[in-house]
């Protein structure tokens, strides 16, 4: 039997105030795979990419995310999905090292995959030891990648994450999540940047006005 | 039971990283050696100028110490959350499924540690500016004090910190939160210090049971962060 896909949402509804942000939201996202979010602002991307990582509450509908049922259980989400939106979920005190091993030993991560995750971010030679605040923004970035690996994210929900690169820093980024997902992670990106993220994605789908519309593979 | 035992472990792990990981943050920011500390030293020095007089100094010393280190727990509350939200880390926190227990009582004892840091250096402060006496038997009190009352004011502030710490106006809401509830830290923490000082010829004997106070103070606090902040902290 096929597992179940890493995201299926049927008719999700979030309501924040008592603006519904997301109106009955269908999306299924399958393991491995790339999605392109795109749409206008306020369309309701990153709100969908905050109810995948269980951070908000499913008003109505149906969601599952990685097995987990959304309206009962999105606590265990949590810990399975690695959320970067367009802060970098770092220290600037500590360096890159100690804020790796900080959040991957949250989820008990051993040396040696902390180890694994500095270097296939390309992190454990020169940067390791220097503290973030003296990084460039991209190599920043990098470091928020690799805590995510350390911290076995199944499922990446990234939100503009290309904002603040430089070109080279663009490209970086787009080949770690190549290979994330070659390794088998399963990858949301939420983002303006339509020509660089579709050369990215496996597939885009269109936000608006918190309804989801499929827009298929990209070839 | 193993399972309990698992928990209990989950728990104590994820507070030792928490701990260790903001005691190391502001080992390298030295906010509270560079900032919190001159503040408390200007509060206590100020006091000394406005009150002008050996005698009453000598008998206000002991509240003196827990005003100023109830002024500064404020800006050590609000830089051990604003760590947590520079970067978004509050956000990774939340999705890291580490036990909220476990982040509550981490934050709790680093702020503890920075506190006792900050009373010692008080304690002495008010020995030279106020003149007050400390005998041996005084010391104990006056040790055994400072951690409870430390203990009791880390919890409240790690509670309101994480209650105030997405709200809008958080600098002047925290205030607000935490100076009413602490009160009982105040007074405990004064009377206890005031056996310890043998203010006013109080024996040290007189200052225990106001420990007790401080204890159950302690530990009330520490037991409901402990199981709210999970909750705080989705707010």
């Amino acid at each position: 039997m096929a597992p179940d896909p890493p995201v299926v949402l049927n008719d999700a509804v979030v309501v924040i105030g008592a603006f519904p942000v997301l109106a009955g939201a269908n999306l299924t996202v399958r393991s491995g795979e790339i999605v392109l979010l795109r749409g206008p602002n306020g369309a309701g991307k990153t709100t969908l990419l905050r109810l995948c990582a269980g951070l908000i509450e499913l008003k109505r509908g149906r969601g599952r995310v990685l097995g987990h049922d959304l309206s009962t259980d999105r606590w265990s989400v949590r810990h399975r999905v690695g959320l970067l939106g367009h802060a970098n979920g770092l220290y600037p005190d500590l360096t890159v090292r100690e804020n790796v091993a900080f959040w991957g030993r949250t989820v008990g991560a051993t040396d040696a995959e902390i180890a694994a995750a500095l270097r296939r971010m390309a992190l454990d030679a020169r940067l390791a030891d220097v503290q973030i605040s003296r990084l460039s923004a991209g190599q920043r970035r990098r470091t928020a990648l690799a805590a995510l690996v350390a911290r076995r994210a199944e499922l990446w929900l990234l939100d503009e994450p290309h904002a603040g690169l430089d070109a080279a820093g663009r490209d970086e980024l787009d080949e770690v999540l190549r290979q994330a997902a070659q390794a088998g992670a399963t990858i949301m990106v939420a983002s303006h940047e339509l020509e660089r993220a579709g050369t990215l994605a496996t597939r885009q789908v269109e936000v608006v006005a918190g309804q989801v519309r499929d827009s298929g593979a990209i070839s | 039971m193993s399972e309990r035992r698992h928990a209990f472990a989950s728990v104590r792990a994820t507070a030792r990283l928490i701990a260790v990981k903001d005691l190391r943050i502001e080992r390298r920011g030295r906010v509270l050696t560079n900032q919190v500390l001159p503040f408390a030293l200007i509060v206590m020095v100020m006091f000394a100028f406005a009150l002008d007089s050996d005698a009453v100094l000598e008998r206000v010393a002991p509240g003196l110490v827990w005003l100023a280190t109830l002024f500064s727990t404020l800006f050590v509350i609000a830089r051990s959350f604003a760590v947590e939200g520079s970067d978004g880390a509050l956000d990774q926190l939340r999705t890291s499924g580490a036990p909220s227990a476990g982040i509550f009582l981490g934050k709790a004892l680093a702020l503890m540690v920075q506190l006792l840091v900050l009373v010692v250096v008080l304690v002495v402060a008010a020995v030279v500016l106020y003149r007050a006496d400390l005998s041996w038997q005084g010391g104990v009190l006056l040790v055994t004090t400072a951690v409870a009352a430390t203990g009791g004011l880390a919890a409240v502030g790690t509670l309101y910190g994480g209650l105030s710490a997405g709200a809008k106006g958080r600098e002047t809401l925290l205030p607000l939160l935490v100076l009413p509830v602490v009160a009982p830290v105040l007074i405990g923490a004064t009377r206890a210090t005031e056996s310890a000082f043998g203010t006013n010829g109080i024996a040290v004997g007189e200052g225990w049971p106001w420990l007790g106070l401080l204890a159950v103070f302690a530990v009330l606090f520490g037991v409901t962060g402990a199981i709210a902040f999970g909750s705080l902290l989705d707010e």
